[in-house]
Parts: C-alpha cells; structure tokens; sequence
C-alpha cells in the first residue's frame, strides 16, 4: 500500500496540515496501525520534492510541523494514474483496493472503473492459471485451482463492494 | 466506438427499454471468429438483453447489429429466426431441453428444424453426444439425467448445426463448480475446433476465465476490457 | 383427527380459491360457473317430468268430452261444447264453442264468465298473435269480440294458442258432422289414468335424458379441476412451511369445495333466470309456465348435495397419483400400463343390460327402465375408460414425421392421460348424440313413412256439410285466394239386401272431371255410368255392378235400407287409379245426370283442394273459406311424410342442445390447454431462441390436440353407433346408421377442437415473446 499516493488523495479534497493528515488517515485508513507522525513528514517531504505537493501556508507559532500542503497538477494526475493501475493479483490485497475505492469516492472518481480494471487484470490472471490447468497434470490442476478460488473470491469481494458503492459513498464522504 | 476488423459480430450504440427500466444503453460490441468473448456484470444490469439483441431474439429500440457484413436489425422475424436456425447456436441455464424428447431428440432437434432427416439428424447428434461424454443417455429423457449432463446435452445441441456463433447465457449457473468447468472446457474446446465464436454471458469468473477476454456490462452500458487498458 | 382440525383445514382452502389475488378469483370464477352451468342443467332436467305432470294435470282439468260417452239430456247445470280447433300455419290453435244451457253451467277452467254469442275469450299467446300483423288472417276467421282472456289454470303452456268462443243453437250443430257434447262438469274422472307411454318414447325419453347428463357430469368433474397444476404448487409450498400430507389433502379439497358451492350458487340463479326465459319459449310445440319447472325438492338436495361431494371426490382422486413434496411436485414414476380388459367390461356390461330388451319396442312389452338408464350409461361410462386406453396405445405406435409430429407425440406419449381427461366429455357427448340421432332417424321412418298422400294432385280436403249446398260451397273455395283446382268427390254405399247385412259396394258421384282422378275410361259424358275395376280392395264390386241388380241404399241413421236402386243397362267399365289420398277405389262411379233424385240427398260429399303454394297463406286462406262456411269444419292439410317437422325439430333441438353442450366442455378444453401452455412458458422462448418457426410450435400445438380428438371421436362414432344399432333394435327397428348425423355430430367436435386450437393460438404466440428468457 502506497502511504504516499493515500495521503496524496486525501490532499485532493483540500489542503491540510500535516497533522491533520495524519488524524485522516488513521480515522479511514489506519484502524489497527496509525501513522507514525515521523512517516507523514519523511511522505511530505518526498512528495514536495517531487513537485507533487506544495506548502500552501505556515502557521506562527505553533511548532515547527504546522505546515499546510496542497495537492498540486502533477500530483492529481500521480493519484490518477495510481487508481488507474491495477493491483497486481495477490491475496490480501483487499487493504490496497479498498484504500483505491475509498479515496477514488472521495474524490468524486468512478470507483466502478477501478474494480472493472481490477476485475480485467484478475481475470487476465485466472486465464494464464485456467490455461495452465487444462494442460497440466493433476497436481497442477490442484494448485491452479487453489489460486483461481482465491482470486475468484477477491473479485466476488469485488463484486460486492460495486454493488454496494453508494452506501460506501455516503459512509466515506459523511 | 470503431468496428475492429475482421469482426463477425458486431454491436453499436444499442438501446432497449423494457417498460420503466432501461436495459440496455448505448451498449457495444464485437466479436472476431473462433473468439470467446465473456459478458460480465452485475445481475440487472442487461447482459442477458445484450445477449438477445446480438443473437436477433430481441429488437433493440435503436443502434445497429451487423452479423457477417448483414444490418441484423432489418431483418424480418422469419430472416432472424432462419439466421438463429442455421448460423446460432444456444445454451441457456435451464429449461431448455423439450422433456418429452429423448436426449438424442432433444440434440437432433435443431438439425430437424433445418430440415434433416430424423435418422441423419439423429446420427449428426450422436457424435456430438459423444464428443460431449453423454452418448450414454440418448434413450433417457432430460428429466432422468443430472444437472451437469443435461448441460452437456445442451450444449451438443448448441453445437450440432455447426454454428458461426453460440449464445451461452448462464450456462453453468445452475451447476456445481466441479460440473460447471466441465462444461465450460467441453464447450470451448469444441468451439475453438469448430472456429465458431462464443458469447458468454456469466457473472462468474472461474467461468469467465475460459473466454479470451471480456466486456463488462454495466447500467446498459458496455466496457471492453481489452482496448480501454 | 378432530373436527376443528378438518374445519380449519377446508376453510384454508376455501380462503386459497377466493382469496388468491385476481388470478385467483378468475379460476374461482372459471370453476363456479362452470359448475354452475352444470347445475342449471341438472334442475332444469330435474324439473321437466314435474312439468311435464302440471300439464298433463291442467289437460286433463279442462278435457270436455270423449268419444262415445254416455249422452245427458238438456238441464240447467248442461253446456254444449264444440271443438273448432284450427291450424294457423304451422300452430294448432285450440277452440271450443260454447252455449250454457242454464245458469249452473260449469266454466271452464280459468274463464271467469261465459262469453255471449260473437264474442271470445283468448290465450294470451293468441291474443298476442291476433293484434300483430302477421295475425291478420287469422283474425278475420275468428272474427268474435275478445272479451276476455284465457288465465293460467286453463292453459297448459304459457305459448298456448287457445280461445273459447260464445255460440248459439249448438246443440243443433251436435246432430251434424260437428264434434262436441253436452256436459255437466270439466275434467275427466275417466282420463285419470292416461295412456301408458308409449314404450318407444319412454326409451327416447330416457335415453335423451342420460346422453345429455353424462357429458354434464364430465364436465363438472374437469370444471374442479381448473387451475389444478398452480394449485399443486400451492400446496407443495404450504408442505414447506409444515403442513402435512393429509393437511394438503384436506386443503386441496377445501378448495374444490368453495369452488363447488359457488357453483352451486350460481347454478341456482342460473337456473332461476332460465325458468324465466323457459316461459317465454316454446320447444317441440310445448311450452310451460315457470311455475311449472319446479324441481321435485329431492332431487334437488340429491344435486346439491352430490355435486360438492362429486368435486371433492374428484380433487381426492386426482390427487392420489400425485406426491406433493415440499420442494414441488411428484408424479408417480411412470404409471403402470393401463390394462384393457376392465375398461372393455363397462360397455359390454352395458350391452348386457340392454340385450335383453331387443325387440321389445313393438309388442307391446315394456323396456325396464333401469336397466336402460343402466346400460345406456354403463356404455358412455365405456367411452371415457377406454378412451385412455385407447391414446396410450395408439399414440405409443405413432411414427415419425415432421418437428411438430415429433413434439406432439413425445408429449402425447409422456401425458395420454391428461389429453384423454381432456377430450373425455366431447367423446361422450358425441358418442350420445349420435346414438340418438340414430334412433330418432329410425324411428322417424318407422311413424312416417305411412302417408300416401300425393300432394301433386291436392293439398287439402275438407267436408261439405250435409245438407249444405254443394254447388255454391265448391263456388266459395273456387273463389278463394290461392286456389288451383277443386276436385268435388260425393259418395254413398249401397247393399244387395234391404236388412242390415249383406255385401256392400261404393257409389262414387262426381263430373267427369273429377272422376278422372280417380279411374281412367276412355271417354266420358255426362249420364255416364262406370264400374270401376282393379281395385284389390272391394271383392264385390264385379258380383253387385252387374246390369239388372238391385241395391239398397238406407235414408237414415237407423241402418234400414228402404231406396232401391237398379244398375242399369249401359254400364261400362273403367280402370280405377289411386286417388289423390293414395286409395284405388272399386265400386260404381256415377256421374251427376245419371244419379236418380231419390239417391242424391243420400251422398256426402268431400272436396279434393289443390291449392298454388306460391301464394302466400294459400292454406289460410282455404281454412278461413271453411271457417266462414262452418266455424266447426276442420280442414285437413295433406303432408308428404306426415309429422317429419316435429321429428325434425326434436333433431335440431337435440343438435343445438349437443353443440351447447360440446361448447361448453370446449371452454373446459381451451382453460386446460393455455394453462398447459403457460407452464411451458420458458421451455416455448428457448425453441423460438434457437430458431423454431412459429408455425411450427401451432401446428404441434394444433396435433397435440387434434389426435386425442380423433381418437375420442372415432371411439364416440364405434359406440354411438353401437349404441343406436342396439336402440333402433330394441325398438325393432331396421339398424340403418344415419350417416349425416354421424358425420356432423363428429364435425362439430373436430370444429370445436379446430376453435380451441385457434383462440389459444394468441395466448401461444404472446408466450412464445423472448420475454420469457428474462430471469431477472
């Protein structure tokens, strides 16, 4: 999962200090693990010399980590072409997509593009394992079979969460 | 969207409307010879009108459908029926096969509608009963076979006639996983030998996975997967 | 098992046939007037021998007088009555003329005051008839002033065409040729016990009766049934929820119960609106009066207590192949071949029950009326056993030939049952039909055959009075409208003896005209005097016509023979042919100049009528001449075959009444066959799918019922046939099959299968929309 694509998207609905980056994160992203503030500033960092971000603004007086970011052009495009890639099919990916459909919500993307661009790439992989099967032997088919059920069963997740995008909608953007 | 050449079926901008709810909605698409194009999507969302406006069941209210370089829309209801007849072949998910017909009948029947004879027509079937594994049931009625057989049946009468194209709704859908990839892999492998072209229409990806790539069907609305990524 | 328990279990099932949304009330309905029909039916049959009672009972109320009873002299409680009876076109209208010979007199039946001399009281029917325009010429023959009319208690039917009209010097009238007598009271003691039916029409009565029922109790019993197969799912899903198989049983026949009573409801009033319409009807030339079609009050709870019985009965019996399970339902594997020889043991059963009546219909002996309500039945019954039997086994043998063939006979061969259910009514109400067109073909020849009438020559006859004025008589029918010819023939008889017995010979007098009609002579003046010879019928003629003999003739009624006459010198021979009657007279043919003075007020004379028929009325016109020489004369039509409309009549009635009935089991048929079609909804949009033609699904449509059809018929056409073969035997009539009853009876079951085949053809094609591919 990519912290700095995720932060990158929040920035998209506004500038935000770092701080409330981090508090964001961790409200929609970071159930188990929060985010180290130390990993937010090395992420920013990285980000602002790359061009992606900008500092909008300083606050006085607060501290030394009361910066303001922006998103800039060339970061909205790098969030894009992000979403737009599909995930590599590998089990427990659910964290990356949903992080993906999440954020694509919030900033008012089609998420349903996302899930037919991961269903395509899925499918793109269940082929190759299907071929491999019809040809193999039986240990083959075995274990081709052990991963088709599995990526069968991330794009039922898939499935289930385009269905249920509106309800997701409401709940992230409430 | 541009018609690829070499296409054998193609869609354009189809749109049908059932009463209050909009099937299908500036949907496409196209198929090439020999191709297994799977059409996915949520239930409801007009894969199954698709599938019946390609293979001229169904009128769409407007686009257009070209089979073999033939505007399928201008066709007659006679026309269209003698195209399904002769060029079609399909496989629904059930409540397909005549229950009074035997098996071989129920193959045979396609043949016979074309005008065979009932005893090369039956002898037609038999070799496809058995390139399918179910020459063993043509006495028995479909009421006496399994799921998974019944299928097969079904799918050896889609493809008696030799056709350009077979239609496959669901074909799987109301088979176990182990008796749905039979079928699946029955089918395709006598399809690819055949060069005929199969439109599949599933919402499931183990089944999916047979087809050479997939369109996506979504609120009447087509996504070919291959040329948008 | 508690009561509470049974109760709650039919009222659920009453509550499933009301209360099932709209289709649910179609199928209730579909079902209770089905039944209702059926029950409508039943009472109204129930009720005709009641009614046919309250005639008899009001016939034999007003009856006057009979033949040869006792005469009783003049008093004040006396009447004369006179029949003058008259036809107006085809209707026979009844008349009588009164005179009260006292002021005690009786009053018919349903007359309130005698009417006076020139007036009448009339029917309503006949006054209906005498102020419309059609009535004219009948109007002006019963020229009296209506004074009244005729109330119910005097008429035997509400279509009646009656009147009694006021008269004077009848007993005058009582001594000539008029028909009547003097009488003290209506009403006949003696006529009590009328004429035993006649054995011949009792069977018809009897046979009418069973071979219209039949096919009404079929009907009942596929009517329940409407709507079975959804009902079956019904239940099957109530097994789901927990009920168990007896609770379904139970439910199903708590159903079939509400349909059946509605039924019974609706037959009731039913059968109330056609008592109404009953009375404003007339069939076979009798009518009746509502009040007349009561149902006897036990058979009418035998109905309603048989047909919920019968409805449950059947939903049971049905039921009983079916295993309803939770997840839907089972028909019993395979059904065991149906077996023959029990089927073949009703109509044979039936024909041993009506063998030993063969012949009976003509000596007199009697047909034991169970036996043939018994057989007759037992032998329809036949039809619908054999019927099953018959579409197993043939279908089973069925060969190849196109998609259609194939699908209607892979069909036929997997359900022969249902297809036989279907066509079992239609096969025995054909079956019946034909057996008693046949019999009524029969016997229609046996009664009719007789006239000899040749109505090339003359239509009419009709009596001068004695001691009218013959001349002036035939100068009044040669003047009336219509009118071609009058053959005026007088005869008398005279005997070689002057005591009463001795041999007899005809005299006939008429012009050399008219004898022509009856014998051949070469040439003819008048003065002329002819034995007329080749008649088988009179042996003497040759002894008694020779020159020089004397005969007697007798100037009254007293039998005493006091003129003489002697055959004279010049007589010559003649050759007699049939009269227009169809009779070769032999005796002494006589012109006018050659008849003495002495024996010429001894004739009597009739009149021979040949009338133009292109006039109109030309026969009303004549009876209207007769009636205003003598409002007692009844002139007598001549017919070709004598009473063939009546028996014709009763044919087109028993047509029409088997085509209602065809009809309406029709309706049960065209239920069945689109809820049939509707179960295959699916299967139908996948054939069309993959290209089958639409003709090709109407036509296998069309067979599918076409050959249970054609085998229901040409079992119908074997046993009707049989039937009425062993009928006209009994009634020892010549077994003639009457072909163009057999031939139409089966036509109109083909055209109604052909009009089921047709009205389901939409419902078909709407189903055959790819609509039903939709699963969503």
């Amino acid at each position: 999962m990519s912290i700095g694509h995720t932060l990158l998207g929040l920035l998209e609905s506004g500038p935000r200090h770092g701080y409330d980056l981090k508090r964001a994160f961790d409200e929609k992203f970071g159930h188990d693990r929060p985010l180290h503030y130390g990993q937010v500033y090395s992420t920013m960092s990285r980000l602002l010399k790359n061009g992606l971000v900008e500092v909008d603004g300083i606050e006085a007086g607060g501290g030394p980590e009361r910066k303001r970011y922006a998103i800039t052009e060339a970061g909205v495009t790098d969030v894009a072409r992000w979403l737009a890639t599909p995930e590599k099919p590998e089990p427990y990916l659910q964290s990356t997509l949903y992080t993906k459909v999440v954020l694509a919500l919030l900033t008012h993307r089609d998420a349903g593009d996302i899930l037919d661009t991961q269903r395509s790439e899925h499918l793109r992989s269940m082929r190759i394992l299907t071929d491999r099967k019809r040809k193999g032997d039986l240990a083959d088919q075995l274990i081709c079979d052990h991963a088709l059920f599995h990526l069968e069963a991330d794009l039922r997740w898939l499935e289930l969460a385009a269905a249920r995008l509106d309800k997701l909608r409401e709940a992230v953007t409430r | 969207m541009t018609i690829p050449a070499g296409s054998l079926l193609t869609a354009q901008d189809l749109r049908k409307v059932y009463g209050p709810t909009t099937a299908l909605d500036g949907a496409g698409f196209s198929i090439h010879p020999g191709e297994v194009v799977a059409v996915m999507g949520p239930s409801g969302s007009g894969k199954s009108t698709l599938l019946h406006c390609l293979a001229g069941i169904v009128m769409p209210d407007s686009g257009s459908i070209t089979y073999n370089g033939r505007e399928v829309t201008a066709m007659s209801d006679a026309e269209r029926s003698a195209l399904r007849r002769s060029e079609f072949g399909f496989v629904f998910q059930f409540g397909q096969l005549v229950p009074e017909l035997t098996c071989v009948e129920n193959v045979a029947l396609p043949l016979r509608l074309n005008g065979s004879s009932r005893k090369e027509a039956e002898r037609t079937a038999l070799a496809w009963m058995e390139r399918l594994e179910v020459d063993d049931l043509r006495k028995k009625r479909p009421g006496e076979v399994s799921g998974g057989q019944g299928q097969r049946v079904a799918v050896a009468r889609s493809l008696v006639t030799n056709p350009r194209v077979v239609f496959a709704d669901e074909p799987t859908g109301a088979l176990d996983s182990f008796n749905g990839e039979r079928v699946m892999e029955l089918l395709t492998d006598a399809a690819r030998s055949a060069n005929t072209a199969v439109v599949l229409v599933t919402h499931e990806a183990r089944v999916a996975a047979y087809s050479d790539r997939e369109i996506v069907v979504r609120d009447g609305k087509s996504r070919d997967m291959e040329r948008v990524v | 098992m508690s009561v509470r328990q049974w109760s709650r279990d039919l009222g659920m099932g009453a509550r499933f046939a009301l209360a099932g949304g709209r289709e649910g009330w179609t199928r209730a309905l579909l079902t209770a007037v089905g039944v209702g029909l059926g029950v409508a039916l039943l009472l109204l049959t129930t009720a005709i021998p009641g009614a046919l009672a309250e005639r008899d009972r009001r016939e034999e109320a007003r009856s006057d007088h009979t033949f040869g009873q006792q005469e009783i002299p003049k008093a004040d409680n006396t009447l004369i009555v006179v029949d003058s009876d008259t036809i107006f076109r085809d209707q026979d209208v009844r008349g009588r003329m009164l005179e009260a010979e006292g002021p005690k007199a009786p009053l018919p039946p349903g007359v309130s005051a005698f009417p006076a001399d020139g007036e009448m009281v009339v029917s309503p029917a006949l006054k209906e008839l005498l102020a419309s325009g059609d009535g004219k010429l009948l109007r002006e023959r019963l020229d009296y002033r209506i004074t009244g009319t005729i109330g119910e208690q005097g008429l035997v039917g509400s279509q009646e065409l009656a009147y009694f009209a006021g008269g004077t010097g009848l007993a005058e009238r009582l001594k000539g040729s008029a028909s009547g007598a003097r009488i003290d009271s209506f009403g006949n003691p003696d006529l009590g016990s009328s004429d035993p039916w006649d054995p011949v029409l009792l069977l018809l009565v009897l046979v009418v009766f069973v071979v219209l029922l039949m096919p009404v109790a079929v009907f009942i019993a596929a009517a329940v049934r409407f709507g079975g197969e959804r009902r079956d799912r019904r239940l099957a899903a109530l097994r789901l929820v927990g009920s168990d198989s007896r609770m379904t049983r139970r439910i199903a026949a708590g159903e079939a119960l509400a349909g059946s009573v509605l039924g019974l409801v609706l037959g009731t009033v039913f059968f109330l609106l056609g008592r109404q319409l009953a009375a404003s009807v007339e069939v076979f030339r009798v009518s009746v009066f509502p009040s007349y079609l009561n149902p006897s009050p036990l058979l009418a709870v035998l109905v309603a207590l048989a047909v919920p019985a019968a409805a449950v009965l059947v939903t049971i019996l049905a039921l009983r192949g079916v295993v309803i399970e939770p997840l839907g339902v089972v028909r019993t594997a395979r059904p065991t071949r149906r077996r023959l020889w029990w089927r073949l043991l009703l109509p044979l059963g039936g024909l041993a029950l009506l063998y030993p009546m063969i012949g009976q219909g003509d000596d007199g002996g009697n047909f034991n009326q169970y036996l043939v309500v018994g057989g007759v039945m037992l032998l329809l019954i036949g039809v619908t056993a054999l019927l099953p039997w018959v579409v197993e086994t043939v279908v089973a043998r069925l060969g190849s030939g196109g998609v259609a063939w194939q699908l209607a006979v892979r069909r036929l061969q997997l359900s022969s049952g249902v297809a036989a259910r279907m066509v079992n009514g239609i096969a025995v109400a054909v079956a019946g039909a034909i057996a008693l067109q046949m019999l009524f073909a029969g016997v229609e020849g046996n009664y009719t055959r007789a006239s000899q009438y040749d109505i090339s020559r003359a239509q009419m006859s009709v009596d001068v009075p004695d001691g009218s004025d013959t001349a002036a008589t035939v100068a009044k029918y040669r003047d009336t409208e219509g009118m071609r010819k009058v053959t005026v023939l007088s005869d008398m008889h005279l005997g070689d003896r002057r005591g009463e017995a001795g041999s007899i010979i005809q005299i006939t007098v008429a012009d050399c005209a008219s004898l022509r009609e009856v014998a051949t002579f070469p040439s003819c003046r008048d003065g002329d005097i002819f034995v007329a010879k080749g008649s088988e019928y009179d042996s003497d003629s040759e002894r008694l016509a020779k020159p020089g003999t004397t005969l007697w003739a007798a100037s009254d009624d007293s039998g005493d023979r006091a003129v003489s006459w002697t055959v004279p010198r010049d007589i010559r021979e003649a050759e007699s042919r049939e009269d227009p009657t169809g009779y070769m007279r032999g005796g002494i043919l006589i012109t006018p100049g050659a008849l003495p003075e002495k024996l010429a007020a001894l004739i009597s004379t009739r009149l021979f009528l040949s009338v133009d028929p292109s006039v109109p009325d030309a026969y009303d016109h004549v009876r209207n001449t007769a009636a205003r020489l003598d409002p007692t004369s009844q002139p007598m039509t001549w017919h070709s075959i004598e009473s063939n409309d009546r028996y014709a009549a009763i044919r087109t009635g028993l047509s029409v009444g088997a085509a209602c009935v065809l009809a309406l089991i029709g309706a049960s048929l065209l239920v069945s066959q689109l809820e049939q079609l509707r179960e295959r909804r699916k299967l139908l949009s996948s054939l069309v799918a993959f290209g089958t033609r639409r003709r090709t699904l109407g036509l296998s449509v069309l067979w599918q019922t076409a050959i249970p059809i054609g085998l229901g018929l040409l079992l119908a056409a074997t046993v009707g046939m049989a039937l009425g073969a062993v009928l006209l035997r009994m009634t020892n009539t010549s077994v003639r099959v009457d072909w163009p009853s057999v031939l139409s009876m089966t036509g109109i079951g083909a055209g109604i299968v052909l009009v089921v085949t047709l009205l389901s053809l939409p419902p078909l094609l709407k189903l055959m929309r790819p609509d039903g591919l939709r699963t969503e």
